[in-house]
Formats: C-alpha cells, sequence, structure tokens
C-alpha cells in the first residue's frame, strides 16, 4: 500500500516536472520573441529579457532541483552564496566610478 | 570501516554526504560563472558605442540548442523520478535521451564555433574592409575567396540587427597583395568574441564533463543498480543537480550573448 502510495506521489511530481517543462520552452519563445519588440530604449529589452531569464531559472532550480523543499542546510549554503555573489555585483557596478581604459581592442 | 551517510541521511541535516557535497561545488560554480558575468558586464560598459556587436550570433541555432538542453534537463528529472519509482528500464530510456542531447548540444555548439572561425574580416591596403566566409584559403594560391560584403565604414560590422544591416553577399576574390590585415573571428577579434568563446566553451566544458558521469552512471554504473538501489538513485539525483545547473547557466548565457 505504502508503495503504491509512493508511486502516485511520484507520478503527481512527473506532471508538475512536465509543466514545469512546457512553461521553460514558452518562456525561451517569449524571451526570443521580446528581443525583437523595440521598447523605445534597449535597456528595457534587456530588463524583459534577465526577467524572464530569471523566471526561468526559478523553475529550474525550484522544481528540477527541489530547492522549493530542500532542507535548512542547503538554504544556509545558497543564502552564503547569494551574498557573496551579490557582492561581486555590487563590486562590478562600484567599479564604473573608477572605469578600466582601453578594455576595447579593435 | 564504513562512511557514515553515503545512503541514508544524516538526522540533523537531514541531507546525505554527496548532496552535501553537491551543493557546496555548485556554489562555487556559480562564483567562476559570476565572475566571467562580470567581466561580461565589464566589457560590455567599457566598449565605445557602436562598437559592441549586435547579432554576431545566430539566434535560430541558439534557440534550439535552449530548446535541446532544456529538454536533456527535462528527461534528467524523469530518469532520477524512474529510479524512485523502481522502473529501470524507463531510467535507462531518459537517460539515454539525456546523453544524446547532449551530444547534440555540443554538435551544434560546434557548428556554431566553425562559423567564427571560418569568417574573416579583411583589411584591404586601401582602406576599403570586406568581410565574410571564406570559401578559398589556398596558403600557395596568390588570392582568397570569401562570401561576403564590403562596407563602407567599420562600424557597420558592429550592427547586423538595426535597418541597414542587411547586406547581400558575393562571392569576392580578394589578391594577397592588397591584403593589409585579414583576421577570423576568433576570440582574439573582438572582445565581445574574447568573453563568448570563454563563457560557452567553460559552459561546454561542463556540458561534457556532466556527460560523460551521466554515460558512466547509464553505461557500466548502472550495475549498481542490482546491488545498492539506493545508492546508485541518489547518484542520479546528484549528477541530475550538477545537470540542472548546467542549464541554468544556459538559461542567462543564451539572452545575454545572442539576444541583447
Amino acid at each position: 500500500m505504502d508503495a503504491v502510495a509512493h508511486d502516485d506521489d511520484f507520478r503527481q511530481h512527473v506532471r508538475r516536472y512536465l509543466y514545469v517543462f512546457y512553461a521553460l520552452l514558452f518562456g525561451t519563445l517569449i524571451t526570443v520573441g521580446a528581443s525583437y519588440i523595440p521598447f523605445g530604449d534597449h535597456e528595457i529589452n534587456i530588463g524583459v529579457a534577465l526577467f524572464i531569464a530569471c523566471s526561468k531559472a526559478f523553475l529550474v532550480a525550484g522544481y528540477f532541483m527541489h530547492l522549493l523543499s530542500e532542507r535548512k542546510m542547503i538554504y544556509g549554503l545558497l543564502a552564503f552564496t547569494c551574498f557573496f555573489f551579490a557582492g561581486l555585483m555590487a563590486l562590478t557596478v562600484c567599479s564604473f566610478a573608477d572605469f578600466p581604459t582601453s578594455t576595447f581592442t579593435h | 570501516m564504513d562512511i557514515p551517510y553515503t545512503v541514508h541521511a544524516r538526522p540533523d541535516t537531514g541531507l546525505y554526504n554527496a548532496k552535501v557535497g553537491i551543493w557546496l561545488f555548485l556554489a562555487s560554480e556559480v562564483m567562476l560563472f559570476g565572475a566571467l558575468f562580470s567581466a561580461y558586464i565589464l566589457l560590455r560598459v567599457g566598449a565605445p558605442e557602436g562598437f559592441w556587436p549586435r547579432g554576431w550570433l545566430n539566434v535560430p541555432v541558439g534557440t534550439i540548442n535552449t530548446l535541446v538542453l532544456i529538454t536533456s534537463s527535462i528527461t534528467t528529472v524523469m530518469a532520477w523520478a524512474s529510479c524512485k519509482m523502481n522502473q529501470f528500464g524507463r531510467f535507462k530510456f531518459f537517460h539515454a535521451c539525456t546523453i544524446l542531447l547532449a551530444i547534440t548540444f555540443v554538435c551544434i555548439k560546434s557548428y556554431e564555433y566553425h562559423d567564427k572561425f571560418t569568417h574573416y574580416e579583411v583589411i584591404f591596403k586601401d582602406g576599403r574592409i570586406a568581410d565574410g566566409h571564406i570559401v578559398k584559403n589556398d596558403p600557395k594560391a596568390d588570392s582568397v575567396t570569401i562570401s561576403g560584403h564590403f562596407v563602407a565604414d567599420r562600424k557597420e560590422l558592429f550592427d547586423l540587427v538595426g535597418p541597414n544591416a542587411h547586406h547581400p553577399h558575393e562571392e569576392i576574390r580578394i589578391p594577397r597583395d592588397q591584403i593589409l590585415r585579414m583576421e577570423r573571428y576568433g576570440p582574439w577579434h573582438h572582445t565581445y568574441l574574447a568573453i563568448y568563446f570563454t563563457l560557452t566553451g567553460l559552459h561546454a566544458l561542463h556540458v561534457i564533463g556532466g556527460a560523460i558521469v551521466i554515460g558512466f552512471l547509464w553505461g557500466p554504473g548502472s550495475r549498481m543498480w542490482k546491488t545498492d538501489r539506493e545508492r546508485f538513485t541518489n547518484r542520479i539525483e546528484v549528477s541530475g543537480l550538477f545537470w540542472h545547473f548546467v542549464d541554468l547557466v544556459w538559461i542567462f548565457l543564451f539572452p545575454v550573448l545572442y539576444l541583447i
């Protein structure tokens, strides 16, 4: 009986994975389509593309990598990663104030 | 002496060893790719106005590769779910699909690399600039032939998606003694290509590495299914986590390099 319940549980998971898969395919097509829409400012195109990418990343990490139902220790570890990643990006942004010259070739 | 928690979770953390290990590894990978994304941002922002390329990569090909990698993600998770449901045959099928999709991804990426390495910018001694793919380049011959077009201003080469971007291609025979410089679209040609080859090359190495591990678990490694199913399923989960991370990186690489 337990084994049957276990299998039913996984069948539900599989259905969810399929929905995520369809969402990812749709997200990819939306990303490409949105890149051809002239929003007026190219920065809006960049923002839209990154927003869709972040949404897709959430689906992959949350459902395929099971982060939505993961243990506390993994969350703790990822909190450190997010902190250092955010620090890295903050340093990148800060560097705009004193930009290295001649980074462009040809 | 047996190493504890290789199969069952440690009571206080609720995790088995390999799962902690893979997440630590993935955390370090986030920083590795993060550093390269940071380099990309700096190079892009540092490029003079109009000199950061747009449309240098083939969007339909990149889209197909994205779809291939997403499909490989679902087959990976299905392979793990099949193990959990004790369906070894289905596991074999789904993981075989993953391996085939990984090979497809690498083949498509190789095609794209080949396209860049056969693409040349030719600067003539009289100042003219031609751009296109090599048709004939016999070192013994006194000329090279490319399939491309001439541009009046070098800036035209950087925007291939704008309204004036479309140039009809023709076969151009160029005598060698008229060539001042001839350079293919390799990593040395432009900082965009340098970061493109670095990011996608590193990513492709991850795809190849992941495919090798998945291939091992599909082939000789799958013998463990008969002796220790739970541990084998854990291995599939861990390799799957790596594979999803590779997919996750590509989800950002695709728009950043191909679309924006």
